[in-house]
């Protein structure tokens, strides 16, 4: 398995009392899958992205990519946050740079590669430009471009289209998800909008709060492209909602 | 229109200033040579730039100001980059750093004379001193200040130091930086003329002593305009390098 997670537990103490963000949480993910972690807030999923990503540590159980135990992050695996984390003394073709120069990519060759990914993302012609200048949609595609721009294998997205209007979200997901089929990359995605999920996942992972655990993994088997006013994904759609309104707080393994 | 408006305010606000000056002169009763009227200090001033040496003072004062606020500036926002990185070396820095900062840095003058003499050397070393607090602890809390997704950031794309420093830290830390350089310019310039009146036998804070021991208050008044006005123009110098860093920088907040 390319993403193993096995038996993870995760305990924070705040204000004198210990909350368990990850409780004994199982999970295998393969290459090139896109995966959606989705559940309210308190639920653990940003908690075990983060340990996915390394910049957490869980404290019992294992997290490993590639049959590796995750310590620290890699460039190998890039993070994109809800706040995009753009460098505001940049212009957008030095932001996508960024990683590239760790790399000791040489100079012209970084101008090309960063121009291509601006291109992918449709930011062609915005090189220039400062963060500021954009709006927060563009912002993140220029995040997006700069993840890209190293090659990464794994894709971290941790709520990326949290801050963004209805109209701007819908459009950047299907441009992720046009990206992560030409790319082929593996997305781990985590969000807590369910229609969001429905219409990007391979596979949903439905978790729920305190603790925070794996209530069901649900496959979406929409392909790759989706209506999000099909009757089929109105049917996925429905599947998800009824199973948060459940009680039961058994491991189910959903097949539709 | 905004600049004109702001001219207009400077031009006001002067006028008034040397309105009280010579009304203050009229009414009272001092001697005309310990007291004496805004013309008298404008004629001195012109004689001062006449003989030449108002321009060899002013040099040999920005000298030292240039040689001591620069070094100081570098040393400390180095300094603080560092120890804003290492919060446990700074935590026994910081208490050393609390009980020197109080003391005025005249307060070394007697000591500074001691060891180095009357000359250049004391003016900058006041001047360093006078610098080297306010923007060492603004570089420190401005590097504990920067936002934790850009070290995240870093981190997740393998910008390790010192390339870290200078591609993340220092930029995203400057304009917190810059605040410090900029409250430690005027403070600086207020110590050099403590620092020439003295340990120096030059500069501009020196020239209000010699003017004080012949008795010429016109040279004295005329001296400490002069002091007034280039510490406004180091200030909008100052400024304006600072306007151009930021554009270069996108405007950074």
């Amino acid at each position: 398995m390319y993403i193993e997670i096995k038996d993870a537990c995760k305990n924070y103490v705040q204000d004198g009392k210990e909350f368990t963000a990850l409780d004994h949480v199982s999970l295998n993910i393969e290459k090139g899958e896109f995966i959606c972690l989705l559940g309210p807030s308190g639920c653990g999923k940003s908690t075990l992205l983060n340990a996915l990503a390394g910049f957490e540590r869980v404290n019992s159980g294992s997290v490993k990519i590639d049959g590796k135990e995750v310590t620290a992050p890699s460039i190998n695996n890039i993070t994109i946050f809800q706040n995009y984390g753009l460098l505001p003394w940049r212009n957008v073709l030095r932001n996508v740079e960024l990683g590239l120069e760790s790399k000791k990519v040489p100079k012209e060759k970084r101008a090309e590669i960063a121009k291509k990914y601006l291109e992918l993302v449709g930011l062609s012609g915005y090189e220039k430009r400062y963060p500021k200048q954009l709006s927060g949609g563009q912002q993140q595609r220029v995040a997006i471009a700069r993840g890209l721009a190293v090659d990464p294998d794994i894709i971290f997205m941790d709520e990326p289209f949290g801050a963004l209007d209805a109209i701007t979200r819908m459009k950047l997901q299907e441009d992720i998800l046009r990206i992560s089929r030409e790319e082929k990359k593996t997305i781990i995605f985590v969000t807590h909008d369910i229609e969001e999920a429905v219409f990007l996942a391979d596979r949903i992972v439905v978790m729920m709060a305190d603790p925070g655990r794996i209530k069901s993994v649900v496959k979406v088997p929409l392909g790759d492209h989706r209506d999000r006013t099909s009757e089929n994904f109105l049917y996925v759609r429905d599947k998800i909602f009824d199973l948060f309104n459940m009680k039961s707080n058994e491991y189910i393994e959903y097949i539709i | 229109m905004k600049k004109l408006l702001s001219l207009k305010n400077v031009v006001i606000s002067i006028a008034i200033l040397i309105l009280i000056w010579q009304i203050l002169f009229s009414v009272s009763s001092y001697n005309k040579a310990l007291f004496p009227s805004p013309k008298m200090a404008f004629d001195a001033l012109l004689e001062m730039i006449d003989n030449g040496r108002l321009f060899e003072n002013i040099k040999t004062s920005m000298y030292r100001f240039g040689i001591g606020y620069l070094s100081s500036v570098i040393v400390a926002v180095v300094l603080g980059l560092i120890l804003g990185r290492i919060p446990k070396v700074f935590q026994y820095v910081n208490p050393a750093v609390q009980l020197l900062r109080p003391i005025s840095p005249t307060a070394w003058m007697p000591f500074i004379v001691l060891l180095f003499g009357i000359g250049d050397v004391p003016a900058i070393v006041i001047i360093f001193i006078a610098a080297f607090f306010p923007v060492l602890l603004s570089t420190v809390s401005a590097v504990g200040n920067i936002d934790p997704i850009y070290l995240k950031v870093s981190k997740n794309f393998g910008i390790k130091q010192p390339s870290l420093t200078w591609k993340v830290i220092f930029p995203a830390a400057f304009p917190q930086i810059a605040n410090g350089i900029h409250l430690a310019l005027g403070t600086a310039w207020i110590f050099l003329v403590a620092g020439e009146m003295v340990g120096a036998q030059s500069g501009l804070g020196y020239q209000i002593i010699d003017a004080r021991n012949n008795i010429r208050a016109d040279i004295l008044l005329a001296t400490i305009l002069v002091i007034g006005v280039i510490g406004i123009l180091l200030d909008g110098i100052l400024k304006l390098i600072e306007k151009a860093v930021m554009k270069s920088w996108g405007g950074a907040v």
